[in-house]
């Protein structure tokens, strides 16, 4: 089965291919092949994790891609456990969601073009995940940038969707020029981009030159995932339509920055600052995604900065090397159901609301949707790590290991993933009051464009994946976790699992440390909103933290400066210089001699003269050769 | 029979202008069957190909001028032939493109035609005499081009692009004849000129005829700072016009620096590639900045050739940085150069005839009057994505077959600068957006009607195929230009 793995990619790359050049034709079942190419590979997928072993990595060649002399690119294939584990996460989720999109996409007059476009993400993120080599991985990473991009801008008349696409495939590539910039030096240091190649020569690279690539690398995860400092375009990429926000901005894609780290994990082996900064990205990103979530009322905004915050704990986890790879994907897995889970709970309630994300405008929806209430409940449950769901396992695992670490690294590691998981509670139980509980805050009447809604259940269509997916949320940990499952399934791609002996604080008490510290966030959003009644409107005289949250903890002003502000200087700067300094000087030798032409143009009408005056110019200088020659 | 697909267009041409009964309609198709014919003759030619013991298929040579030691020398190699056959799928796709011309047909016919036989004949000479001809030949026909069918500005763009390009040929004249001179027993011949090394050892006037000959191809290029005769040009010109300069008349600039500069004047070249390498990160930098100011299309796009040209210059320069012992490296920068001509050639040439689709629709090349097109006319927003996209290097594509090579090669040279170069990646992709977002999502602006026609998808499609084909199995050209860029 390994052998003939890259149908994995072919079913829904096919897929994509029909969907877009069928073109209309393609209408009226293009929404069922979209799910049957993702099902097909998921199904596949499921086979060969049952029929195969995956003792060692299996590198598949599937044809020569890139080969000149020493550089031999090989678009192939690695079947290990790593990359099967991914495989089954996004077919599997990647399934549900297509899936459920057939009810959400259902009044989209561009339904089929939708699902090609779903179809050409799953397809790139599988060559992401199963690529052999750090080009083929490239190749994948820019594909579901380009899905991301398609996507988020799905409502092409929505001014804001389009920008928001734009700047997440900018940012994004801020982030792949690191991960450019690392090949190239694999390339120049090791002469060769292969997993097999690459990780085997490592060890005889200069230490400076690993660091480099372990930094280069991060940039590229830290584009994907959202992470500090390329955080900002996450959030905005709630503009597209939610099934995307949940299949590729909370499971599978924005994972890809924690894919890469664990994949590398060869070389992040070998570079204790390398490892050390991606863990100072996790910790920083985690503490950060968790404070602005509190401040967002934009139902998807705030699980967007949960995702940048739960990325935050994954990112840690694979910072801390042979103590956290294994737990890094654990968090990545079960976060890939809770996650893609709440998302869809929130796209049935959008659904039901005409559209609307203001959750100051939800209130009292559990009695009208009691499906999508239970089912977002358990992920609710399963995200604030509520004893023996699958944050639970997951999460305290890796606030866990964060304490493991000695000295003042155990400290702001465990310290900043302990607070961030009780502003978690704390967000969530905020969320979902508003959402769910209190007294209705909406008006049943028209909306803005005249339609009358009435809150309602979602069809089953939609409701059937939501389920499955709150099944998982609870029951996911403590299969990955329990007898260290998933740690020694991984050990072939990421090594053994290690566990701490020391650390700053004993390991019996901390999943109850966690446990009481989410719990005080709990109570202390439903003091704040479960107790009293919540204003429609958004209170604007708030106190500093409050403000500086609502502004994102100023990330885009960051940027701004940084980046955005010197570059339209460099840019105005290069514009002068091109009109006054380059242009001004020819243009003044140009006007000399248009002036010249000008005249001759009085003399000799037409092109002719410049023709001529080409072939006398010439003429003259071979004259003057063959002389030169002749009499030389 | 390398003469034969090089001359049968301008015989095409001027059988076209020998029969003047012919009406608009057959004129256009014959110019059409003749380009087809052509390409299919390279194809052939590809298909046969198989270098001999110089490193060339298809050899002929003749005495031409043998008082001067100028011979009829033609013959393709793997730097030559991805040209060649760029140059035929280009006038193909304009030969199409242009069906809908009504302007004085039978002139642009015999125009374009003639031009081909020009641009074949710069990338199969090796005679740097023939080549000068040809070379010098492309700036007259363009002229023409340019100032017979181009917008209200093209007399004087014409007048620029002419002055510009006319002097560069100029420079170049003069250091082929210093390389004349050099040679014992005086040459023009470039293969002897090669195994004689005519310029080693002499210094300054070794120093002399390079940067002629650099200047020259600079020129033509365009790299920075003799690039300003092109934004103006391409506004001003015609679509199908545009496309063939950026497509192809640029190449040959880049084309003279691995066919003449790198393997005639070795050490000359090796000693200044610091110089080369630098220009072309300016250029590839400062090209991207300023197109991300462009608010007209194609000036836009005019600029983004200074930086996507850059990188073949950057390639080109780092490649005789390195030292012997990273002859991979060498060979990589090289092979990628070639493909980035090519690859360039495809998505510009694409683009330029899409944005003549652009001002057909909607009068204007200036792109804050456009709003929304993608919901007015879908195909056309499709393919111009797919151009885009390719445009600014994504995998999958040709651009990134190039680039990527170029980067991997060139980066052991001058590991910072050159990764500074890669910010121009950025850059791109910056300014294409949001091109993108302007003209094609958002808010209807102006109401624009008429999606892609029949002809235009022809015209433009294949293109983009070309591109994707180039860049999901690149094997068919890599194994072609391989062997050539490894003995530079």
């Amino acid at each position: 089965m390994i052998a003939s793995s890259w149908l994995l990619v072919a079913f829904p790359a096919l897929g994509a291919l029909i969907l877009l050049l069928g073109g209309n034709r393609t209408n009226a079942w293009g929404h069922l092949l979209g799910c049957a190419t993702v099902i097909a590979s998921f199904v596949y997928g499921l086979a060969m994790f049952f029929a195969d072993s995956f003792a060692e990595a299996a590198d598949t060649t599937v044809y020569s891609w890139i080969p000149v002399g020493a550089l031999q690119v090989d678009f192939g294939l690695r079947i290990d456990p790593l990359s099967v584990t991914f495989v089954l996460l996004i077919t599997g989720v990647g399934s549900l969601i297509h899936i459920y999109s057939i009810g959400y996409m259902a009044e989209d007059r561009d339904r089929r073009r939708f699902f090609a476009y779903l179809n050409l993400f799953v397809a790139s993120m599988l060559v992401l995940v199963l690529g052999n080599s750090f080009v083929t991985l490239y190749l994948g990473w820019e594909g579901v940038g380009l899905a991301s991009y398609l996507l988020i801008g799905w409502y092409t008349d929505r001014p804001s969707a389009a920008t928001a696409a734009k700047k997440a495939f900018l940012m994004n590539r801020v982030g792949d020029v690191g991960l450019a910039l690392a090949i190239f030096l694999m390339f120049k240091h090791i002469g060769s981009t292969s997993y097999a190649e690459v990780f085997a020569g490592i060890g005889d690279v200069s230490p400076g030159v690993v660091t480099a690539i372990g930094l280069l690398l991060l940039l590229g995860a830290c584009g994907k995932s959202g992470q500090f400092p390329l955080q900002a375009w996450l959030p905005d990429a709630m503009e597209g339509p939610t099934p995307v926000s949940a299949l590729i901005h909370a499971a599978t894609m924005v994972t890809a920055g924690v894919y890469l780290v664990a994949r590398s994990a060869p070389i992040y082996n070998l570079t204790e600052d390398g490892r050390l900064l991606v863990t100072i990205v996790g910790a920083f990103t985690l503490l950060l995604g968790s404070i602005i979530g509190c401040a967002y009322d934009d139902i998807k905004k705030v699980l967007a900065y949960s995702t940048v915050s739960q990325i935050g704990y994954m990112m840690l986890a694979v910072g801390l090397g042979p103590f956290g790879y294994a737990l890094g994907i654990a968090h990545l897995l079960t976060h890939g159901f809770f996650k893609a889970g709440l998302f869809l709970g929130a796209g049935s309630v959008m659904h039901a609301m005409n559209d609307e994300v203001d959750m100051r405008k939800f209130g009292g929806l559990y009695r009208k949707m009691p499906i999508t209430f239970a089912t977002f409940g358990l992920g609710y449950l399963a995200i604030i790590g509520f004893p023996f769901l699958s944050g639970f396992y997951t999460k305290d695992a890796i606030i866990e290991a964060a304490f493991g670490q000695e000295g003042w690294r155990g400290w702001i590691f465990g310290g900043s993933a302990l607070l961030a998981a009780g502003i978690t509670g704390f967000y969530m139980t905020r969320l979902v009051l508003l959402t769910f509980f209190g007294k209705q805050r909406w008006r049943e009447t028209t909306s803005a464009d005249g339609r009358e809604f009435h809150p309602h259940e979602s069809p089953p269509v939609m409701t059937v994946p939501m389920i499955v997916l709150a099944v998982g949320s609870v029951a996911a940990g403590a299969l990955l976790i329990s007898g260290d499952t998933l740690a020694e399934f991984l050990v072939p791609a990421v090594g053994e699992l290690s566990e701490s002996d020391h650390g700053v604080l004993p390991h019996a008490l901390i999943p109850w440390l966690t446990v009481l510290i989410s719990a005080l966030g709990v109570l202390l959003a439903w003091t704040l909103f479960g107790r009293r009644d919540t204003p429609v409107e958004r209170p604007a005289n708030v106190s500093w933290p409050v403000r500086a949250a609502r502004k994102d903890l100023y990330g885009n002003a960051l940027n701004e400066a940084l980046v955005a502000t010197p570059g339209l200087w460099l840019t105005r700067f290069s514009v002068f210089a091109d009109n006054r300094g380059v242009d001004g000087a020819v243009n003044g030798l140009a006007a000399g001699l248009g002036g010249g032409s000008g005249r001759l143009r009085r003399l000799q009408t037409g092109f002719v003269r410049s023709y001529a005056l080409s072939m006398l110019g010439g003429g003259v200088l071979l004259v003057g050769a063959l002389l030169a020659v002749r009499y030389s | 029979m390398l003469s034969i697909v090089v001359f049968l267009p301008v015989v095409a041409a001027l059988a076209l202008l020998a029969a003047p009964g012919a009406s608009d309609r057959v004129v256009r198709w014959t110019w059409v069957a003749v380009s087809a014919l052509v390409l299919a003759l390279v194809v052939a030619l590809w298909i046969g190909y198989s270098p001999g013991a110089s490193g060339f298929g298809y050899e002929t040579q003749v005495n031409w001028i043998p008082t001067v030691g100028s011979g009829y020398h033609v013959g393709v190699d793997g730097l030559s032939l991805p040209l060649v056959a760029l140059t035929a799928v280009l006038f193909l796709s304009c030969a199409v493109y242009s069906l809908r011309e009504t302007h004085r047909v039978r002139s642009l016919a015999a125009l374009f035609l003639f031009l081909e036989t020009v641009c074949l004949g710069v990338f199969v000479a090796l005679d740097l005499l023939l080549f000068f001809v040809f070379f010098d030949l492309s700036i007259v026909g363009m002229y023409f081009v340019i100032a017979g069918w181009g917008h209200s500005g093209a007399a004087r763009a014409a007048v620029k692009f002419f002055l510009y390009t006319f002097l560069g040929s100029l420079a170049l004249l003069l250091g082929f004849i210093g390389l004349y001179l050099a040679a014992s027993p005086h040459t023009f011949d470039m293969l002897d000129l090669t195994r004689q090394d005519p310029m080693a050892g002499k210094g300054a006037v070794a120093v002399l005829v390079m940067l002629a000959i650099v200047v020259g191809l600079a020129v033509k290029t365009p790299t920075v700072p003799v690039h300003t005769w092109l934004p103006p040009a391409h506004v001003d010109a015609p679509a199908a016009g545009s496309a063939i300069l950026a497509g192809v008349l640029l190449k040959m600039g880049t084309y003279g620096f691995v066919r003449i500069a790198m393997p005639i004047l070795p050490q000359t070249w090796r000693a200044y590639a610091p110089v080369i390498l630098a220009v072309g990160i300016v250029s590839v930098l400062y090209g991207a900045l300023v197109a991300l100011a462009q608010r007209d299309f194609k000036r836009m796009i005019a600029y983004t050739s200074v930086n996507h040209m850059g990188y073949v210059v950057l390639a080109v320069g780092a490649a005789a940085m390195l030292a012997d012992t990273e002859a991979q490296a060498r060979q990589l920068a090289v092979t990628g150069a070639v493909t980035q001509m090519v690859s360039h050639g495809l998505i510009t040439g694409a683009l330029f005839l899409l944005s003549g689709v652009l001002f057909e629709r909607g009068k204007t090349y200036d792109m804050a009057s456009y709003g929304g097109l993608a919901r007015q006319l879908p195909a056309f927003a499709g393919i111009t994505a797919v151009a885009v996209f390719a445009s600014l290097g994504l995998p999958g594509f040709s651009g990134f077959i190039a680039e990527f090579q170029i980067f991997t090669g060139s980066i052991g040279a001058a590991p910072v600068p050159v990764g500074f170069a890669l910010l121009g990646v950025l850059i791109t992709a910056v300014l294409f957006l949001r091109a993108y977002q302007q003209v094609f999502l958002g808010p209807t602006k102006t109401r624009v009607a008429g999606d892609l026609t029949l002809t235009e998808t022809v015209a433009i499609g294949p293109l983009m195929l070309l591109a994707v084909a180039i860049g999901l199995f690149p094997r068919f050209l890599l194994d072609v230009i391989e062997p050539a860029a490894s003995v530079l």
